[in-house]
């Protein structure tokens, strides 16, 4: 290793570290929205199934993918020296709710990407995320050639809680999902302040 | 494996994938004593007194990148597991044997119950609104 000694003495800052999780369906702009605003390429991390996962593991439809490994992939956002924050792309399919489970403890909030075209692929996310408690936020990711909708329609169509924000983006540039992360965190410091409001009554 | 003579030898078919090899690095163990639940943006530390781990007898080269890699920025489980190849399951392993052996050591991400701290929430739209 190359790595100098020079810094002896002075340890590294250890960060303070966040994540936010994206879910949504297969093929709706996961990566691509990790992609636009994290600072490294989005990296794959990889976890073996289990053998209790196999029964129900039916990779109909999805041949060219492995059958024993889960991939998520995943960015990084440096806030500060102090404080990172990940975003995690959910695995696309329900059956790897384990792996939901882990990534969504100590989550600060997820961004459900929704395709007006199969808004029917996020509904799991959704239910998945209202259960928990975990807040949320819906982003349309305005693909080319899909009809637009406004916010109103997809919130009705997704039968979702007023307080759940549904807001448009374009899952490829950065700006736009600055304006979503931005969104989220927001909604996350509504949510728990209406928690502490519920716990003192 | 895939030469047909002799996979009919192998109680496992090509279709088991390659569950033997990265658990072979952690000598088949899939949990270590030092292991506490690991989260994925917890964060791994080089101890600063860490000596050399080649010399450690006791390390394989995967552990010996991992105190490398901690040891000029601190990283997350999931960067290193990304960075190294391996699932998830096998870098928690190696993580746990290098705590155990006092060369590295692992900042919790702040705690769910605690997480929705309002300063820590503000400075991240701060932080995301500068970017």
């Amino acid at each position: 290793m190359i790595f100098g000694r020079s810094e002896r003495g002075k340890p590294p800052v250890e960060p303070v570290t966040l994540k936010i999780l994206v879910a949504g369906g297969f093929g709706v702009g996961k990566t691509t929205l990790v992609g636009a605003v994290s600072e490294i390429r989005p990296l794959r991390t990889e976890e073996q199934l289990s053998e209790t996962g196999r029964p129900v593991d039916d990779t109909s439809g999805v041949e060219s993918k492995s059958t024993t490994t889960v991939a998520m992939d995943f960015g990084r956002i440096t806030l500060r020296e102090d404080l990172v924050l990940y975003l995690f792309g959910t695995p696309g399919q329900e059956r790897f709710w384990f792996m939901w489970d882990e990534l969504s403890e100590g989550a600060l909030g997820a961004v459900v990407l929704a395709d007006t075209r199969r808004l029917e692929d996020c509904f799991a996310a959704v239910d998945y995320f209202e259960r928990r408690s975990i807040p949320f936020l819906v982003s349309v990711n305005c693909f080319e050639g899909a009809d637009r909708y406004p916010a109103e329609a997809v919130r009705q169509a997704l039968d979702l809680d007023d307080g759940v924000p549904v807001v448009l983006c374009d899952a490829r540039e950065r700006g736009s999902v600055k304006e979503v992360l931005i969104g989220l965190v927001r909604h996350a410091m509504d949510h728990a302040a209406d928690r502490r409001e519920a716990a003192l009554n | 494996m895939s030469e047909d003579g002799q996979a009919r030898n192998h109680w496992f078919d090509d279709e088991a994938g390659p569950v033997v090899r990265p658990y072979a690095m952690t000598r088949g163990r899939t949990t270590s004593p030092a292991q506490h639940r690991l989260d994925l943006i917890a964060v791994v530390v080089t101890e600063p007194d860490a000596g050399d781990p080649e010399s450690d007898p006791g390390l394989s080269p995967e552990h010996v990148e991992i105190v490398g890699l901690c040891r000029g920025a601190p990283q997350s489980v999931a960067e290193l597991a990304a960075e190294l190849t391996l699932p998830i399951g096998v870098v928690r392993v190696l993580i746990g044997d290098l705590v155990h052996a006092k060369l590295v050591h692992v900042t919790r991400p702040v705690p769910p119950a605690e997480l929705p701290d309002e300063s820590i929430l503000r400075d991240v739209i701060n932080g995301l609104r500068a970017l």
